[in-house]
């Protein structure tokens, strides 16, 4: 990594308090878990993590909430970089989801509800976690701005945005009462930007979705929708169209909007961003509701 | 000016601080919106949720639905932005009521801080309060940003008056200044140097945060300390000991003291997934390994010999209290310093500072939002420095052992003497020998109830009961110390708190001679009952419950206190207008309602002696 004339560089200073959230977190806990989505932020998260216990690997597992609609690289990238890091990696499917072939064609908001809300509390609970590490940044979106590195989920992994700890300094209270258990997020002070970087100096495997490529869509309400399979419900008249796309955050194909691009590269994501004027979560089909509507699923348990 | 691509940067985190309508939220917005920050989509948003099409950048910041319904912001925000020089770490801490515990929380983290004013108002006493909170957690760079100049005509006699006014209270607090003459609503020496102000040649806010220091730059010169956060075991022989360098460097071969222990041992190795590293800095998290065998765990402190260090089970400290319930000296909390968690209490309020005033007052409690200079004891010595020497080893929480949450935050002055001087004096006869002596084992049973419960009557019971089976007992009865041990203390929160540590420490001597002790004191609070449980080795504290319903208790009245509480002429007087908080899990629980107090008697001794 570059220097800076004094000291050191801001990525690396994002690294160092990251990896030391992390020791904190595995210190202090019981049973800690990492969730992971084979996303961007994930791809760093784990990687910090590595570093955080090197030369052992992290005493903890990884969590893959699975909704069945992720893309297909996703499952690919997934298996292959849990068993490069050497840990266990658990996948939960939320059964009864599963059971009624919740999807996002029919069920609407139920799908994300169901699948990723009811089944990360039903993996936290079955196994025990007290500690669940997520990817989530502060810059994602306006409700996460006063969130905390370490948040408090009751019993019921509700989140009370009015009964939050004051964190001071590098002194983070990872104690729990009464069934409570952590979420914690080591990259809370990084931004989509910082990622990428990150990404590049450390040249770390992503899932070639980020890049641009050629790539068959449909367009649906402004957003261009990626084909990924035969499940996806094309409308009357409707057919796939190739387009050379990218996706800048990734989650259920048929709810993950790509954006048109010519970034092939790390390098050229970064150019691409340091130009761009929309916002990382602007294609996510689940955030195009009132704007309070995320803090209404983290209350309800969404990461 | 964006940022252009992947050159290095330095971090800088700054704390923006100022009264309600000083324009802060514009200010950062525009801030943001210069630095090419403020994403099409969310302009979108704003212009969808505010009334007439205008932007309102405060829209754009405030961002919980609760607060908007609230129409307050009630937490620290944390916001984002860089140039092509630094990245920057904003705390947006609002200035309303609960201004303290979020300043302090902000601020804690800050290298500098931008302090606005109105230029149409001058400096009100807000600005001092944030002044001294801002001083209090050491930060010494401030941006005094006098904001809406285009309202006073950017006239510079205005400005002129405010920097001086503001140089006075800087100079008195120790901060070092830079007051910029502005415009958020304009732009005016935000990022680009404003025509409008000919008469002013300073940097713009924007410069002035891409040169201010930042806090880890100056660490760098100070002695080495990193506190062990974790110990990385891999086979037989790898041990790194793993933590973020709190201040100095390392380098291969360097000399480290171990804290508390203070044994020597030095630097082998400096491991890192990357590469083994020849020097690691401060901010920097690695593993060393030492080139000889020496324990060490989470919690211990590898320091350079001259590091300033100390070891102590006192100290003298600030304290600002963050939690709706007061802090009551004596009760029992949790501290978390660096990678320690102890027992901890506080001896002694010595004072509360007035944020309005700066003046220091008596106090016997602390509310929150209050700021004050206690003494606090550790149940086992601790490694730290002051706070002006390092905040990571001089800075604590304290948290609740209930409900386990962060009720306060400490900065750390000096140890208190006492400590250093007080030692633990050997005694030849053991407390096992002089259990042995007596032929029994030393216990405190501890009968807590209300008021006219039959506490007294029943430990006097077994008192007698006790001494006929030739065993040796004593009673402590709530009534009879307040005659002397605890004559100063009254039946406020914080002096039942204070009598249950005074009569707890008094039986601990007294089992230590050897005694059965039997406690009956109403004795309240759940925390103070599992304080005393924790003093004494396990098998050696049973609590017991003397369970008689309020309106029983009351009926009974022996002394008629009940009469005299609901004519008001007692207050705090428990279960009428103070609480009594039920043991959850007693050793024993006496209900009176359907067994006599000889019984009861029997039952105790047969489970417990």
């Amino acid at each position: 990594m570059g220097r800076a004339a004094h000291g050191l560089t801001h990525l690396e200073q994002l690294e160092a308090e990251s990896i030391h959230i992390i020791r904190e977190t595995v210190a202090e806990t019981q049973r800690p878990v990492m969730l992971y989505s084979a996303g961007k932020d994930s791809a760093v998260m784990l990687h910090l993590a590595r570093k955080a216990f090197y030369p052992a690997p992290p005493p903890f597992p990884l969590l893959h909430v699975d909704t069945t609609w992720k893309f297909r690289d996703m499952y690919d990238h997934r298996d292959h970089m849990a068993a490069a890091a050497g840990m266990e990696l658990i996948v939960h499917r939320n059964p009864e989801a599963e059971a009624q072939g919740v999807n996002p064609f029919d069920h609407g908001p139920a799908h994300t509800e169901l699948w990723k809300t009811d089944g990360l509390k039903q993996a936290l609970t079955k196994h025990g976690f007290t500690a669940a590490f997520g990817g989530a940044r502060r810059d994602e979106e306006a409700s996460r701005a006063k969130e905390r590195v370490v948040s408090v989920r009751s019993a019921t992994h509700r989140w009370d945005p009015k009964s939050q700890r004051p964190e001071l300094w590098r002194l983070y209270n990872m104690r729990v009462a009464n069934g409570e258990t952590l979420r914690v997020f080591p990259l809370s002070d990084w931004t989509e930007l910082d990622v990428w970087r990150y990404i590049e100096v450390h040249a770390l495997p992503v899932v070639p979705l980020y890049f641009a490529a050629p790539r068959p869509t449909v367009e649906r309400d402004g957003a261009i929708l990626m084909v990924d399979d035969d499940r996806f419900r094309l409308a009357e008249g409707e057919t796939p169209v190739e387009r050379v796309v990218r996706f800048r955050t990734l989650g259920c194909y048929p709810l993950s909007g790509a954006i048109e691009s010519c970034a092939s590269s790390v390098a050229d994501i970064i150019n691409e961003l340091t130009a761009s004027s929309f916002s990382e979560r602007q294609a996510r089909l689940i955030d195009r509701e009132p704007s309070a509507s995320m803090e209404m699923k983290k209350q309800s348990g969404y990461f | 000016m964006p940022d252009q691509g992947g050159a290095p940067k330095s971090l800088l985190r700054f704390v923006t601080c100022g009264s309600v309508d000083d324009g802060k939220s514009t200010l950062l917005g525009r801030l943001l919106f210069e630095t090419g920050k403020i994403p099409e989509d969310q302009l979108a948003t704003l212009r969808a949720s505010s009334r007439d099409g205008e932007i309102d950048y405060a829209l754009l910041l405030d961002g919980l639905a609760a607060e908007r319904e609230q129409g307050i912001t009630i937490d620290v925000a944390w916001r984002y932005f860089e140039t092509e020089r630094r990245k920057f770490i904003v705390a947006d801490t609002p200035g309303h009521e609960q201004y303290t515990r979020n300043m302090v929380t902000g601020a804690s983290r800050a290298d500098a801080a931008v302090l606005l004013v109105d230029a149409r108002k001058g400096l009100l006493t807000q600005t001092l309060r944030h002044s001294y909170l801002l001083r209090l957690l050491g930060i010494r760079n401030v941006a005094l940003a006098v904001n809406k100049m285009d309202l006073v005509g950017v006239d510079q006699s205005v400005f002129d008056r405010i920097a001086g006014a503001y140089a006075t209270i800087a100079g008195s607090l120790g901060l070092t200044v830079q007051a910029i003459p502005l415009s958020a609503a304009t732009g005016l020496n935000v990022a680009k140097p404003g025509g409008a102000a000919p008469w002013y040649s300073g940097p713009t806010l924007l410069q002035y945060l891409e040169q201010v220091p930042a806090r880890e730059e100056a660490a760098e010169g100070q002695p080495f300390i990193m506190p062990v956060q974790w110990v990385s075991r891999v086979g037989a022989d790898f041990r790194g000991y793993a933590g973020t360098i709190a201040s100095g460097s390392v380098s291969l071969g360097d000399a480290l003291r171990l804290f508390p222990s203070r044994r020597t041992a030095s630097a082998a190795r400096i491991v890192t997934m990357d590469r083994d590293l020849d020097r690691a800095v401060a901010g920097q998290s690695v593993a060393l390994t030492f080139d000889r065998e020496v324990d060490c765990s989470r919690g211990d402190v590898l320091a350079a010999p001259n590091a300033p260090l100390q070891i102590a089970d006192q100290f003298e400290a600030t304290l600002v209290w963050m939690a709706e319930q007061p802090l009551l000296p004596g009760r029992s909390y949790r501290l978390k310093l660096a990678a320690s968690t102890v027992g901890a209490w506080v001896t002694e309020i010595k004072s509360e500072t007035n944020v309005e005033t700066l003046e220091k007052l008596a106090a016997r409690t602390l509310e929150l939002n209050a700021i004050g200079t206690v003494n606090i004891a550790l149940d086992r010595a601790l490694p730290f420095t002051s706070y002006e020497e390092s905040r990571e080893l001089g800075a604590f929480i304290l948290i609740d052992r209930d409900t386990e949450a962060t009720l306060g935050a400490g900065l750390i002055h000096h140890a208190l003497r006492r400590a250093e001087n007080v030692q633990w004096q050997t005694i030849d006869v053991t407390r096992e020998a002089r259990a042995a002596a007596k032929n029994q084992r030393p216990k405190l049973l501890w009968f807590t109830g209300l008021s006219g419960a039959g506490k007294s009557t029943i430990a006097n019971l077994v008192d007698r009961k006790l001494h006929a089976m030739g065993k040796h007992s004593f009673v402590l009865d709530g009534d009879n110390i307040r005659h002397g041990l605890s004559k100063n203390l009254g039946f406020t929160d914080a002096d039942r708190v204070e009598n249950v540590r005074r009569v707890a420490e008094a039986a601990k001597l007294m089992t230590d001679a050897g005694l059965i002790v039997l406690a009956a004191l109403i004795s309240p609070f759940r925390a103070e009952r599992e304080m005393v449980r924790r003093i004494f080795p396990p098998g050696e504290f049973a609590e017991i419950f003397v369970d008689t319903p309020l309106d029983v208790a009351e009926q009974r009245d022996p002394k008629g206190l009940y009469a005299r509480a609901r004519s008001g002429e007692l207050t705090n007087f428990t279960g009428i207008d103070s609480p009594y908080e039920p043991p959850e899990h007693p050793d024993i629980r006496i209900d009176t309602n359907s067994m006599s107090p000889e019984e009861a008697a029997t039952m105790i001794i047969n489970a417990l002696i």
